[in-house]
């Protein structure tokens, strides 16, 4: 035992008793963290989270764990409360879990993404465990009239060892939920764990092979209609006026009409989006009914004006244009490298890069480029809404419940005490459900129906009704002198509408002189958040253009990798250099020798290697390939990740697997195409997606073993792996890949 | 609108809606059995694989009319309580993220194991090609397939 944790903040912890005995324990999960520590990263700032949770434990002595935390893939609904059960010592196959709901004032605030949900929950769920387990004891030890140090906890139990007694959890809880909240309780140490660190498996895994309901689309109500929306063909159009007369006669229809999603004085967060703001809404008893009227409902529509507003993202207001026009990626792409030909905005200079390029010996210049891409979450989006004068009831996939209930407030004149936001298990999110703009239609539609109903996104409606990763494009610069020593690095890009530049990672701090540069485009294509934002670009290029680099100058790309940060570790240029180089070496080390890199036949294999650092963890991926008719079979991938200690091994493997699947379906047939502001794949019969018999055939993972206080997995192995890939895809074919989706280019050679 | 016999999961319906109507919302609309999921409608993905006549079908695409007095399973007619070997692999080797495409790909793997009992990779490859998982899961859905595999020729 170590760490005595003071509950400091009266707000951590709220205990109380519940009917027929027994104990409820309410936290917060960030409440004791001071803000410059949830603030500390920039990265963190924009997605970190504040949740709260509760344990229930009942006199028949079963512990339910109500994880707040929504749901979509990442396994959190198992490995959290894990975080809560190892501190309150109970038998990790006997507790329950079950999703909580939005429900103020049970749950005060909740946010799910950046790959923060560990990190943050860490601290507080484990002190939450150890307070409830701390009170059981004062509960045993006054029953028994015995000093609370003579009493252990373990499996649900009180134990006198001396007198050989003991007693359920369950029997102590009424009693205990009367006591005074424990001022100070201590967390085990790093490495002292049996539920933590050992493998668990999914919670929900059996409902989920069974077709149990769990997500939004299965939601039903009594009398509950079904609602489509009509969203405008083309982004840079809006709704002119609409004909509802020939699909207002077919069966089923009860109604037609037009919904203004947001209000004009609405102030905009960072992830409202309100591209389409006038929908026209179709309602009927059935999906095929909707479906079938909704082709007959003739629109018109008109292309929008320029219009400039502000957006407050996180408090900070900042103006946000966006321009009139029907865009293509023809014409982006041109925009784009135009752009690359003048000077950009400096982000960040260390020593003196311009004399260092005009002494070199010679120059590496490459040029990378990804298109926009839809989330595709396998559950298309989906809102379920029932408004009445007393309650206003939303099932929803939603990462960000608290900010959606100001935005609900608002938009749909509703008291916050009326509001209830059940949070359903999502199919995927990928960050697309962290923009919750079908909640407030679905209320909308509720509303005038004065009806329960459920709002359902086709496929088509969801692909091209996105909120896309932009698409993006840099050039890397490299000085070389005459004794082959790389003298400068120069980056300079852009995106649409926005950069995907961090100046301050990896490998700035490695070379004496450096620049780089941004710029960015406007665009009425709606964008946001998508795994790894940013990153599962920038890293792509990065890693490719030093792969290049280390080729160039007749180096190995691991040991390359490897001397600039024992460089950037040893003498560090400039300042706010944003990683830590050991950890960064690790992941390389490990993946170097659980690869095999070093043996002599590592020259002639068709492998890659990637590494990068994002979202608090380091990732390290060895790609190998052959080609087969043309196209690349991966045969294997080896991964090397440090996210501190690993909480759920068998949940952290699957997270990491999924992501070099993700990354390598993207990199290799990702993009979205658009011409006249038309997204131009609309489902998935156009929209390659990566399957079965293009998931590699193994992918081999490795956890850098340590102590320190764990990180997350849903983002962080995300990016490297398309770096992996080209850099394979060289060894394979003889050719560099700068352009995503890289089957484009395959399919020209 | 017509009145039309169906059977599904060993159980009798009668239903009264548009023949065109796809299996997959007579499913899930009309029956309530909503382990079959929607995920593209255009027959690509397999999120609504069902039996017909123990064949794998992708029931976005199948109308009701054409049913006739052919036998549909969905995933709750697979077993009583989820104990189909493959369901049991699937938890065994702990498959699912979201989940939301799981249950076609169970489905798609049942017919799979029905036709050949003992596939290669690559036969699973080919005959799973139809069923997309987002989440990538893929390597863990093989791993469970071969598991089922083993399990059910002891």
């Amino acid at each position: 035992m170590d760490k005595s944790q003071n509950n400091s903040r009266r707000s951590f912890l709220k205990v109380s008793s519940i009917t027929g005995g027994g104990m409820m324990i309410g936290f917060s999960w960030l409440a004791n963290l001071i803000p410059n520590e949830a603030f500390a990263n920039a990265e963190t700032a924009k997605e970190w989270i504040e949740l709260t949770g509760f344990i229930k434990i009942s006199p028949d002595n079963q512990i339910t764990i109500f994880c707040p935390n929504p749901e979509f893939g990442q396994n959190v609904m198992t490995s959290l409360p894990m975080l809560i059960a190892e501190e309150l010592e109970v038998d990790w196959s006997k507790v329950k879990v079950e999703a909580g709901d939005y429900d103020t004032p049970r749950f005060k605030r909740q946010f799910t993404g950046g790959s923060q949900s560990i990190r943050m929950g860490w601290q507080p769920l484990r002190k939450a465990g150890a307070t409830a387990k701390l009170m059981l004891m004062q509960a045993a030890a006054n029953e028994w009239n015995l000093p609370i140090a003579e009493l252990s906890a373990a499996n649900g139990m009180i134990h006198h060892k001396s007198s050989n007694k003991s007693i359920a959890y369950g029997s102590l809880a009424a009693a205990a939920s009367k006591l005074p909240t424990p001022e100070k309780v201590s967390l085990k140490k790093n490495g002292d764990f049996s539920i933590l660190g050992t493998p668990q498996k999914n919670v929900e895994g059996s409902k989920i092979v069974k077709g149990e309901s769990l997500f939004t689309m299965d939601y039903k109500q009594e009398g509950m209609l079904i609602a489509m929306a009509i969203h405008p063909t083309a982004f840079g159009l809006k709704l002119k006026s609409f004909d509802a007369t020939e699909a207002l006669k077919m069966p089923g229809i009860k109604d037609i009409f037009e919904i203004k999603v947001y209000k004009d004085s609405f102030e905009r967060g960072g992830f409202d989006t309100r591209t389409f703001n006038n929908l026209v809404v179709v309602v009927g008893n059935t999906t095929w009914e909707v479906m079938n009227a909704r082709k007959r409902v003739i629109t018109q529509w008109e292309p929008i004006q320029e219009t400039k507003e502000m957006v407050n993202t996180w408090g900070s207001k900042k103006e946000e244009t966006t321009p009139a026009g029907l865009e293509s990626t023809d014409a982006h792409m041109k925009q784009m490298y135009d752009l690359q030909k003048k000077p950009g905005k400096i982000l960040r200079k260390d020593g003196n890069p311009e004399t260092a390029f005009a002494n070199a010996k010679k120059t590496l210049e490459r040029t990378y480029s990804a298109p926009f891409l839809p989330h595709n979450t396998m559950e298309p989006i989906s809102c379920f809404a029932h408004i009445t004068d007393e309650k206003a009831l939303f099932v929803a996939p939603i990462q960000i419940p608290d900010m959606m209930k100001q935005n609900i407030m608002f938009n749909l004149d509703l008291s916050a005490e009326k509001i209830d936001i059940k949070l359903a298990r999502m199919g995927g999110g990928f960050g697309r459900r962290a923009y919750g703009h079908y909640i407030i239609e679905a209320g909308l539609i509720s509303k005038k129906m004065k009806a329960p109903i459920k709002l359902i996104y086709t496929r088509e409606d969801d692909m091209t009704n996105g909120v896309y990763r932009p698409s993006y494009m840099v050039t890397y610069k490299a000085a070389i002198d005459t004794n082959n020593n790389v003298t400068a690095i120069h980056i300079k890009g852009g995106g649409i509408p926005e950069s995907a530049i961090h100046q301050n990672r990896f490998p700035a701090g490695a070379f004496e002189n450096y620049i780089a540069e941004g710029w960015d485009i406007k665009s009425n294509i709606t964008i946001g958040a998508f795994r790894a934002p940013g990153s599962n670009f920038i890293a792509s290029a990065e890693q490719s253009f030093l792969d290049e680099l280390a080729e160039t100058i007749g180096k190995d790309p691991i040991d390359y990798r490897i001397e600039l940060l024992k460089k950037a570790k040893s003498n560090p240029v400039g300042k706010n250099n944003d990683y830590d180089a050991d950890r960064y070496i690790g992941v390389l080390e490990l993946v170097k020798q659980k690869s095999n890199w070093s043996t002599a036949n590592n020259k002639n294999a068709k492998r890659g290697v990637a590494a990068y650092f994002c979202h608090n963890s380091y990732a390290a991926h060895v790609v190998d390939i052959t080609m087969k008719n043309g196209q690349p079979v991966v045969e294997n991938v080896v991964s090397a990740l440090d996210c501190g200690l690993v909480v759920n091994p068998e949940g952290a493997k699957n997270m990491v697997e999924g992501a070099v699947v993700d990354g390598i379906g993207n990199a290799l047939y990702g993009g979205l195409r658009f011409e006249n502001g038309v997204p131009m794949q609309k489902n998935f019969n156009q929209y390659r997606m990566i399957r079965h018999k293009e998931s590699p055939k193994k992918i081999d993972i490795h956890f850098v073993q340590n102590n320190v206080d764990p990180t997350g997995l849903g983002e962080p192995p995300f990016p490297p792996i398309f770096g992996a890939l080209a850099n394979a895809l060289y060894k394979a074919t003889g050719k560099r890949f700068y352009n995503q989706p890289f089957i484009n280019d395959l399919n020209k050679s | 609108m017509s009145k039309m016999n169906l059977k599904v999961n060993g159980k009798k319906y009668e239903v009264d809606l548009d023949p065109s109507t796809p299996v997959l919302w007579v499913l899930r609309d009309h029956l309530n059995l909503i382990g079959t999921k929607y995920g593209c409608g255009v027959g690509s993905c397999g999120a609504c694989t069902i039996h017909l006549n123990g064949r794998s079908l992708k029931s976005c695409q199948l109308p009701v009319s054409a049913v006739g007095v052919q036998e549909i399973t969905t995933i709750e007619g697979l077993s009583e309580n989820g104990e189909h070997p493959i369901q049991k692999a699937w938890l065994d080797v702990d498959v699912a993220q979201c989940g939301y495409c799981q249950t076609g790909q169970i489905m798609a793997a049942v017919s799979l194991l029905k036709s050949k009992p003992n596939p290669t990779d690559e036969d699973i490859d080919t005959f799973m090609t139809g069923n997309i998982c987002r989440c990538g899961t893929y390597l863990r859905i093989k791993e469970a397939i071969k598991k089922a595999a083993k399990s059910s020729n002891k």
